[in-house]
């Protein structure tokens, strides 16, 4: 009845001068801006290199190049740490020679990403169908306590024990889901709340496994678990020689991704997924059983989230410990990161999965190097989120003719369900 | 007052919703704006009352140029404004709704309740108006609730009231008493500016008409002109008013609700023993002012709502309290009363609403695998049949017009093999012409035999499309009539007397 023009058109139109690829180049160019300001207001030798110019002996040409050195050392060693280092690459190739070496940066990311693509796509199917899962850690980390027990208490050839030990970390994470998921869809309990009180509990239960049950180190009286069976672990691809630790477990992930894309673009379930995430009412008229799609949600993101924790046990530690995923570091909160800069579309995810990756192996390295701490590539990892959360900001920097739609779209219902 | 607007123009990026408006309203003139839903008039409005910047043009007030940058300074310059949706705070008196903001205070503060009470009441019967300063406003029906909107303007002085679609939800008999009042406003001298898309109301009320299509002005007319005369140059084509319906020739009983108890959001009974039967090749309109339990029963007819009691039956199936997906599969089609919030799915295709409920059926999914080139066939094919005008069945489902989304809807109901449809307010906020042809897809799905329930609260649809009507009013059938019962009686049952004359 209102005479609303058509703006959704227009806008549009208009919007489509910036895909949302052009808006994650700029907001990482961005985000690397801001980290090199904090590299000139944190090193003092930067700092007092600007200060100098005021005096005889300095000049603003120094200053220059006494910033460029220091912000172009950190990203350098940044991106010959988890990239490649360009002079080993031409050694390799000229010499044939010191290939594990130079593929080294390359293994770590690829490692770092591995876990991080699989929990970042059940937290991405999650938010497609407006569920907001903060619960991915805590379900990680069951997954990873069921995995670690399946994989150093039973013992059996490799063929079987790895699939099994699999299985396991995915139904220890569907476990975990299912709480939330059964709470929201009988009870109404809101997803966030259940959730983040659930990853306490999670927590509480590892403390407990790794202390006081069998899974426990035989001979130790520290929170640490027994070491998985090497028939359960996920081996290194070129073999434990090569040093390179990225492993089998690329493959999991690969096959989630395929997973996960045939699940939200081919499948009927994932059809009803989505529809009731865009629109849950239509979805009901539409005769979608939103109870059962709340639940199954949830254990489709769970079990994706467990499975995660047990790849990252399998591949790296093989053992589990009192901090297993526990703190700022964990998989699933830097999941929901991920998620959200990959647009939760299967191959945003896992294009943001290496970013973050790349980010925080990277960091590692410029602080062995330059000793910039490593923070520094955590600050850039949040500000490249907060650039793509906010294309308006973008808008602004940049003059672009962008449109509120990016802003909606990267936005999911899970708050308000 | 006199109120002259020249050359406006507003645009929103490329789309021009105002284009060189020019509007002259004499003192004491009731000037009807005409036109189609989203031909400018309520933009035009917004411009006029300070809530969007004109582009281009300038308005003046008894010859002098003004320039509002909010609404607070219409108001100060006697513009009033009756919103479509009242702004009025439910839990408070009349008077303090009426004084809000602009509160009158003897010393420190205190307002002045006496002289605000007396004051109303002043104004009331100089319009007769007839509203109690005391009654709480959400004790008050709607069109009362209109008159305290109305009452609000005048207490600030209004010299010229803005009505944007005032009869949307009033009955009958309240928009007939709404007319009086403007006219006894004009009568005194008042400016009025009257919105709407009804034919009727304008031929009843106007001085001058004014008619605006695609942001632009088309035309003056009479109020002498016929409706078929109005229309044709709302739309800018012949218009076809009347609906064409074979002769009616019901077959075996289809769809029954016997003793249908439903309640609310809030817990409160709002469907109360409700029984209706439909037959095959019949429509059965419902007709009803908004409010009075036809949302309730539309959604537990269609699953979405708990039934307290009695039974709803579909082809000789009990399809009381079963899931939306077994009352679909039993054969209802529904086109829901709010197509954004039910309807579709606004971010999603054009060709995946058209399968958005089922999905799951064979061809467009095996396996659980979706089919994707059967449902790009399916949308291309209904595209054309119901002729959706959309650049790409891939285009998302919000670029669509009202019209567009509508029928992208009854091409989906219509597509499915159904027993029986139904259809809640199947047209409102569309255009003419896509009322023209929705209506006409109701009424060929009626000839060829199904059983339909079209509830609106349009009398006009309801008349032009039922083979019975049946009338609610407070959760109850106040009765079920032919449609070539007068427009005064049926607004009669709208407001609960039953032919009789006992109430209901």
């Amino acid at each position: 009845m209102s005479d609303t023009p058509r703006r959704a058109v227009t806008l549009r139109h208009r919007f489509s001068s910036t895909s949302p690829i052009v808006i994650a180049f700029i907001a990482l160019v961005l985000g690397l801006v801001l980290g090199a300001l904090i590299i000139i207001f944190t090193t003092p030798v930067v700092l007092n290199a600007w200060r100098d110019i005021f005096h005889s002996w300095g000049s603003p040409w120094h200053a220059v190049k006494v910033t460029a050195d220091n912000v172009g050392a950190a990203y350098r060693a940044m991106f010959t740490g988890s990239i490649i280092d360009p002079p080993g690459l031409w050694h390799s190739i000229t010499t044939g020679k010191g290939w594990d070496a130079t593929m080294t940066p390359l293994s770590e990311t690829l490692t770092y990403a591995t876990p991080l693509i699989i929990a970042s796509m059940g937290v991405g199917i999650a938010f497609q169908t407006g569920i907001f899962n903060i619960g991915a850690n805590g379900q990680a980390v069951l997954g990873g306590i069921a995995g670690a027990a399946v994989g150093s208490m039973l013992h059996m050839p490799t063929i079987i024990h790895i699939p099994l030990t699999l299985l396991a970390g995915l139904a220890g994470g569907v476990i975990a889901g299912a709480i939330p998921g059964l709470l929201k869809a009988y009870t109404g309990a809101h997803e966030v709340i259940v959730t983040i009180m659930l990853n306490y509990v999670v927590y509480a239960f590892l403390l407990f496994v790794v202390l006081s049950t069998p899974l426990q180190q035989p001979g130790q009286q520290n929170d640490i678990s027994r070491m998985m069976d090497p028939s359960s672990q996920l081996a290194p691809i070129f073999g434990v020689a090569s040093g390179l630790r990225v492993s089998y477990g690329i493959f999991v992930a690969a096959a989630v991704v395929v997973f996960a894309w045939w699940f939200l673009d081919r499948s009927s379930l994932g059809f009803d997924f989505r529809v009731t995430g865009a629109n849950p009412t239509a979805a009901r008229a539409s005769g979608i059983n939103s109870r059962a799609i709340m639940v199954l949600v949830f254990l489709i993101s769970g079990g994706l989230a467990g499975l995660a924790g047990i790849v990252q046990a399998a591949s790296t530690t093989h053992f589990i410990d009192g901090g297993f995923l526990i703190g700022n570091a964990g998989i699933g909160f830097t999941a929901i990161t991920v998620a959200l800069l990959g647009r939760n579309r299967p191959m945003g995810i896992v294009w943001a999965s290496l970013l973050f990756a790349a980010l925080g192996v990277g960091g590692r390295s410029m602080q062995a190097s330059t000793g910039i701490p490593l923070d520094l590539a955590t600050i850039i990892q949040s500000a490249v989120v907060l650039f793509v959360a906010t294309p308006v900001l973008v808008k602004e920097i940049f003059r672009l003719r962008t449109s509120p739609t990016a802003t909606v779209q990267l936005a999911t219902k899970g708050w308000n369900s | 007052m006199r109120l002259e607007l020249r050359g406006i123009t507003k645009r929103f990026g490329s789309f021009t919703a105002n284009d060189q408006i020019s509007i002259t309203v004499e003192p004491g003139q009731i000037h009807c704006l005409l036109g189609e839903n989203g031909a400018g008039k309520s933009t035009l409005m917004n411009v006029l009352f300070g809530l969007l910047h004109p582009d281009e043009g300038e308005i003046l007030i008894d010859g002098d140029p003004v320039k509002f940058e909010n609404s607070g300074e219409a108001v100060r310059r006697g513009i009033g404004m009756v919103h479509q949706h009242f702004m009025l705070v439910p839990v408070f008196t009349v008077t303090e709704n009426v004084v809000l903001g602009f509160e009158p205070t003897k010393s420190i503060n205190r307002v002045d309740y006496k002289k605000a009470t007396d004051d109303i009441k002043r104004v009331s019967k100089e319009f007769n108006l007839d509203v109690d300063p005391d009654a709480i406003v959400e004790n008050l029906p709607v069109g009362l609730q209109q008159r305290v909107e109305i009452l609000k303007s005048l207490s600030h002085d209004a010299e010229l009231l803005i009505l944007d679609e005032p009869t949307a939800v009033l009955t009958p008999q309240e928009i007939d008493a709404l007319m009086d009042i403007m006219r006894s406003l004009a009568a005194a001298g008042k400016s009025i500016l009257f919105i709407t898309h009804k034919l009727k109301e304008v031929k009843a009320v106007a001085d001058v008409i004014t008619i605006i299509r695609q942001g632009r002005v088309v035309g003056t007319a009479q109020p002498t002109d016929t409706e078929g005369e109005l229309a044709s140059l709302m739309v800018g084509r012949d218009v076809n008013l009347t609906v064409e319906k074979s002769a009616f020739t019901p077959g075996d009983q289809v769809f029954e609700i016997r003793d249908l108890v439903v309640r609310d959001d809030r817990g409160l009974i709002a469907v109360n023993g409700v029984s209706l039967d439909v037959r095959a090749g019949e429509i059965l309109a419902l007709a009803g002012v908004q409010g009075n339990g036809q949302t309730e029963l539309v959604e537990a007819i269609a699953g979405m709502r708990h039934v307290e009691s009695g039974t709803i039956t579909l082809n000789g199936r009990d399809i009381t309290n079963k899931s939306p997906r077994q009352v679909l599969d039993a054969g209802l089609g529904h086109i829901p009363e709010d197509r954004h919030r039910d309807g579709l799915v606004l971010s999603m295709s054009v060709a995946d609403n058209l399968v958005l409920n089922t999905p799951r059926r064979a061809p467009f999914a095996r396996h659980g695998s979706r089919n994707l080139t059967a449902v790009r066939q399916n949308a291309e094919q209904l595209v054309k049949e119901f002729d959706i005008r959309t650049t790409s069945i891939f285009e998302e489902a919000s670029s669509l017009s009202g019209g567009n989304q509508q029928k992208v809807i009854v091409a989906r109901e219509l597509s499915r093999p159904l027993a029986f449809l139904m259809a809640s307010q199947p047209t409102r906020g569309l255009d003419v012409g896509s009322i023209e042809y929705v209506h006409k897809q109701i009424v060929d799905n009626r000839n060829k035999g199904n059983a339909a329930l079209i509830v609106s609260s349009e009398l006009d649809e309801v008349l032009a499309l039922g083979d019975r009507v049946a009338v609610m009013y407070a959760g109850k059938i106040s009765g079920i009539v032919d449609p070539s019962t007068s427009r005064e009686a049926i607004g009669l049952l709208m407001t609960g007397t039953t032919s009789e004359g006992a109430h209901v």
